[in-house]
């Protein structure tokens, strides 16, 4: 379980993030939502340790993320953010071989190539394995460096919009991996999607923030709906029941 | 690709090493009319001076590189070695030149050393500690301090006496055929510890060109190696520029060259590499001119030249981008 107490961030005078303190069940899928600005990827980058909290604490599974040394915490959480740049040239296998590392210090053993291979597989790669990620499209870099992350194969996995880029059945096939992953492996996905209905389809648990604070969590039904939309985004949005799935139509 | 052994990057490797070593030899070699017990200990000199210099360059220039995770910026565009020349003008500015006479070579060296490794520590709080600062701030700070040491150094040497200049002059321009002798053997020790310091945590070079976020993702700890990595960069700029004086773009030309030839990041491609080439640069243009063209202090000027140029093409195909 990750728990945040007290989690806060200022730029400035301005709080991004203003005492957050929530839960993060373990299991499952859960959701980060909410309008621009509203401090969903501030938050995702104090939890992953990627940036420092002004005030606060988050704990993975007990661990205290701002005194747990990096290479412990690597093996149980990883993140990935937007915009990966970088100077390196890299073949797509490479890459995702950098997922081992927090495992092998740099030297693959059988067991890292097998997970390599699995990754590559899961994310449709092995046609592109030997490319350099500069001659991918931006869609498939994106799916490259999930294969990464996946590949580093930690308890819990954190995205920062990893819809981004993606066609219609990229983002799908993403998502159902995500739950596969969940469901098979018994990971905890935590994804910051600003699509709500993938979050509704797809999410067990979801947490919406606004103005660097969150306005609500809870079960998706609690938040996929009319009253708790409008509060959210300012808008009306409709919520309709489709298959067992509630369906928000914001389009005007 | 299939056979391993002989792709890519080992052929590159085993071409720059053959050259490489035919440079050393003619080096030592071509145009030796005496004793040989006189040439050899002479150039070997000479020889061992270039080598640590080429190393120096090279290693850190690549290493700096992958820390800023930027292919234009390096140690002595960033104002490194401009500001071991303030220092050395400090000491004869404020102590005088005799103070240069009097105290211990190795003392001063190492005074000097530690100023930089507290320099490079002041930067890396300045401008990485923070997140988010942009690469053009930092290029922009990095010419900027550049500048701003030069003239600083520039301002003070009008004060000094034309003695005290004189003393002072030497170091001003680089030139490869006027190695101090003295401190090749504290430069190869200093060379010597950096490297084995830079070995030990050679794995994590690699994972550093991916980026901050990534490499912490990674289990990096990020703010250790990269204080440790510029503290090492800080050493080696020292060394070279102690020994034959600044030089701004060798270093930008054999890592560009390194990366290109390699075709990829690894690093345990792209150091040796850029030392080989470095090699190859220093010592062979070093015969060459000294052998076939009687010029001096002509090869700092090529080298600058090529170099300026790579980094002019580099700066065009980054704005393109």
């Amino acid at each position: 379980m990750i728990i945040t107490s007290g989690l806060k961030k200022y730029y400035g005078d301005t709080a991004v993030v203003d005492d957050v303190t929530v839960e993060l069940p373990a299991c499952g899928i859960t959701s980060i939502i909410g309008p621009n600005g509203a401090g969903k990827s501030t938050m995702l980058s104090m939890v992953s340790r990627l940036l420092g909290m002004d005030a606060g604490s988050v704990t993975v599974d007990g661990l205290d993320v701002s005194k747990t040394p990096s290479d412990v915490l690597a093996r149980r959480l990883s993140i990935l953010r937007q915009d990966n740049h970088m100077t390196a040239r890299l073949t797509v296998q490479d890459l995702v071989a950098f997922g081992r590392y927090p495992h092998s210090k740099g030297r693959l053993t059988i067991e890292d190539k097998e997970h390599i291979d699995r990754s590559i597989a899961y994310l449709n790669l092995d046609e592109f394995r030997n490319r350099f990620l500069d001659e991918l499209s931006g869609g498939q870099r994106q799916r490259a460096f999930v294969a990464m992350v996946l590949c580093q194969d930690t308890d819990y996995v954190l995205l920062d919009e990893p819809l981004n880029n993606l066609d219609m059945k990229h983002a799908m096939g993403m998502m159902k991996l995500m739950r596969r992953a969940c469901r098979e492996l018994g990971k905890t996905v935590v994804l910051v999607l600003h699509d709500i209905n993938f979050a509704s389809w797809y999410s067990d648990y979801i947490i919406a923030m606004k103005n660097g604070k969150v306005v609500r969590h809870g079960d998706k039904n609690a938040i996929i709906n009319p009253e708790a939309l409008k509060e959210i985004y300012e808008m009306d949005i409709n919520v309709h029941e489709i298959g067992g799935h509630r369906v928000s139509l914001f389009y005007d | 690709m299939r056979n391993l052994r002989w792709s890519r990057p080992t052929i590159v490797l085993a071409v720059l090493v053959a050259l490489a070593l035919v440079s050393i030899v003619c080096f030592m070699t071509l145009g030796a009319r005496g004793s040989w017990s006189f040439i050899i200990p002479f150039r070997g000199r000479k020889l061992i001076g270039l080598i640590l210099v080429a190393y120096s360059v090279a290693i850190s220039t690549v290493l700096f590189q992958t820390v800023t995770n930027n292919r234009i910026l390096t140690p002595s565009i960033m104002g490194f070695d401009a500001l071991y020349i303030l220092l050395q003008t400090s000491i004869v500015f404020f102590l005088g030149p005799q103070m240069l006479a009097l105290i211990n070579p190795y003392a001063q060296f190492g005074i000097e050393v530690a100023l930089m490794i507290a320099f490079s520590w002041l930067l890396f709080q300045w401008l990485f500690l923070r997140e988010g600062r942009s690469l053009h701030l930092l290029v922009l700070v990095g010419i900027v301090f550049g500048i701003f040491f030069r003239s600083l150094s520039n301002f003070m040497q009008r004060f000094l006496d034309p003695n005290a200049f004189q003393v002072l002059q030497d170091s001003f321009f680089a030139s490869f055929s006027s190695i101090d002798p003295t401190l090749l053997g504290v430069a190869s020790l200093l060379v010597g510890l950096v490297s084995l310091l830079l070995w030990r945590m050679g794995h994590s070079f690699d994972v550093l060109s991916l980026g901050r976020e990534t490499a912490i993702n990674l289990g990096v700890d990020y703010k250790r190696t990269v204080v440790i990595i510029l503290a090492s960069v800080a050493v080696l700029v020292s060394v070279s520029t102690a020994l034959v004086g600044p030089i701004t773009f060798f270093g930008l030309l054999v890592a560009s060259l390194a990366h290109g030839l390699i075709g990829n990041s690894k690093h345990r491609y792209i150091l040796p590499a850029a030392v080989l080439l470095g090699i190859i640069a220093l010592v062979g243009g070093q015969t060459l001119f000294e052998r076939l063209f009687a010029f001096d202090t002509a090869l700092s000027i090529i080298v600058e030249f090529l170099g300026g140029f790579v980094f002019i093409i580099l700066i065009l195909r980054g704005a393109a981008r």
